[in-house]
């Protein structure tokens, strides 16, 4: 794989993981976090199907970028987002029925979560089609992985389970473990990523910095914490 | 037929040079001229359209087989019938009889393939659907199937629980769920809704395993054969005459629980399975 990647293309691929990963340190696509990650495999699934339309509605619009009128730009991506998305959810329909019934409106939200239509307006419209389906890649799988270690975290307390097999044996059940009913719920995903943030920002600092001290110079004249 | 045969066909096809000189056209003018935004919007719509009705269609299939699947899955369910291995389509033919019956009457209908009635869209054709009028349509379904279809699961011979299908509006959309009675025809078993599309974490708990099992053992009719089984605002107070009635509201979804109350009080009415549920109880 390494091989056929430049170094440039691999950086898009790899940087959106943490450098610069879309749930962390842009803030995008917080709402379907909050709502699928109550259990892995739902989470597994969501990730896997938002990675695929970010990647292909970039690699599709990318290479038609220099014949969209300016006029209707929006309404393009729009229209190839949506077509990806009715897609993978007739897809989901036919080989994950259950899951796809628990992800129900999640997945035809995909359309607007902003992570797909940034990238397609931040970077297909401006580059080539690989590197597009690449930057999508790359941008899908960021989500992934945030998805997936809030989800890990909500089953895991939330349930005693990991993929649905008991980790903690319930005191229902006849176990020790009281489960966190708090984490069955979607304000407990902002708690987790709040921390997940945090400690991005604590082992890479410079993410802190740039983006702070940016907003402090315009509003207030002067850099500083809060 | 090799690349190089469909490639010649095409050139020499009058069309598609025709469509080629066109598509050269286009592609050379300013993007933002205005024969080009229209066809290419005409393009991109043509493209996507067949591309969501081909997975649309090449899929569709395989979505049929998931939801009869499922339902049979929310059928033996409901029935207390479903264990973690259990396989779905051998349970399901041996433990649960389908039959059909006439709804105003209650009588069994015969002679007509069980398997392959749908009620959803028996209740959607003219010929096989009753119009309700307005005061009667409290579950908000505004017609029903003259034909229904109900489950029985029987042991050595005896009906051990009757399984109803029910819909109605909740706040969003409709629910479609299924009812199971013992064989007095008073007594709720259990309840599951397999279709329905309310707020999750609010009227979405309608499938909280926690709120279904607190169905077990509530009656429906009252000494006056009314069916007045419903749910109330709040935690029932076991303590109280009538809580046997009362089911807990859902949290947060007034309307989703009116919708609850209101499709189970239609469906257990003389408009509903009320006549059937009489016959059982003379007949057995």
């Amino acid at each position: 794989m390494s091989a056929i990647l430049n170094s440039e293309t691999k950086k898009v691929l790899t940087d959106p993981l943490v450098n610069d990963n879309p749930i962390t340190l842009q803030v995008l696509g917080i709402c379907s976090a909050l709502a699928v990650t109550s259990q892995v495999s739902t989470s597994l699934i969501m990730a896997l199907a938002l990675t695929s339309v970010t990647a292909c509605s970039s690699a599709a619009i990318s290479s038609i970028r220099n014949h969209i009128p300016g006029s209707i730009r929006i309404i393009v991506q729009m229209t190839i987002i949506a077509s990806l998305v009715i897609v993978v959810d007739q897809v989901l329909k036919a080989f994950v029925y259950d899951i796809s019934k628990q992800l129900s409106v999640f997945v035809g939200l995909i359309i607007t979560n902003c992570i797909v239509m940034g990238r397609a307006e931040a970077y297909a419209m401006k580059n080539p089609p690989f590197e597009s389906f690449m930057d999508g890649m790359g941008n899908g799988l960021g989500y992934s992985l945030i998805l997936i270690i809030v989800a890990f975290f909500r089953e895991l307390f939330g349930s005693g389970k990991l993929l649905g097999i008991e980790i903690f044996p319930l005191i229902k059940d006849g176990g020790w473990y009281d489960p966190n009913g708090l984490m069955l719920l979607p304000p407990s995903a902002f708690f987790i990523i709040g921390i997940i943030i945090w400690s991005f920002r604590r082992w890479k600092p410079e993410q802190n910095e740039t983006a702070d001290f940016k907003i402090m110079a315009i509003s207030h004249g002067e850099g500083g914490h809060h | 037929m090799s690349k190089d045969k469909i490639k010649e066909r095409l050139d020499n096809c009058k069309y598609y040079q025709k469509f080629d000189a066109y598509k050269t056209k286009v592609l050379a003018l300013a993007n933002d001229s205005l024969e080009k935004t229209i066809a290419i919007a005409f393009a991109l719509c043509f493209v996507c359209a067949i591309l969501v009705s081909f997975a649309a269609v090449a899929l569709r299939p395989l979505q049929i087989e998931n939801k009869m699947m499922d339902m049979k899955k929310n059928i033996l369910d409901v029935a207390g019938l479903l264990e973690d291995d259990t396989d779905i389509h051998q349970a399901f033919a041996s433990q649960v009889e389908e039959r059909l019956i006439n709804i105003e009457t209650g009588e069994y209908v015969d002679g007509m393939d069980v398997a392959l009635y749908d009620q959803r869209k028996a209740a959607k054709d003219p010929a096989q659907n009753i119009i309700l009028k307005r005061e009667q349509d409290i579950a908000s379904i505004k017609k029903k199937a003259k034909i229904a279809k109900v489950y029985l699961i029987k042991n050595a011979g005896v009906i051990e629980s009757i399984i109803l299908p029910m819909h109605g509006y909740g706040l969003w959309s409709t629910m479609y769920g299924f009812l199971a009675l013992e064989a007095d025809g008073q007594t709720v078993k259990s309840i599951n809704f397999y279709d329905q599309a309310e707020t999750p974490g609010l009227g979405g708990e309608v499938v909280n395993p926690n709120w279904r099992a607190l169905w077990n053992g509530k009656k429906v009719y009252n000494e006056t054969g009314e069916p007045v089984l419903k749910l109330i605002k709040g935690v029932v107070d076991t303590n109280k005459a009538g809580s046997e009635f009362q089911v807990d509201g859902l949290a947060g979804a007034t309307l989703t629980s009116n919708g609850v109350s209101n499709l189970v009080k239609y469906w257990m009415s003389a408009e509903g399975f009320a006549p059937y549920l009489d016959k059982i109880r003379k007949e057995g």
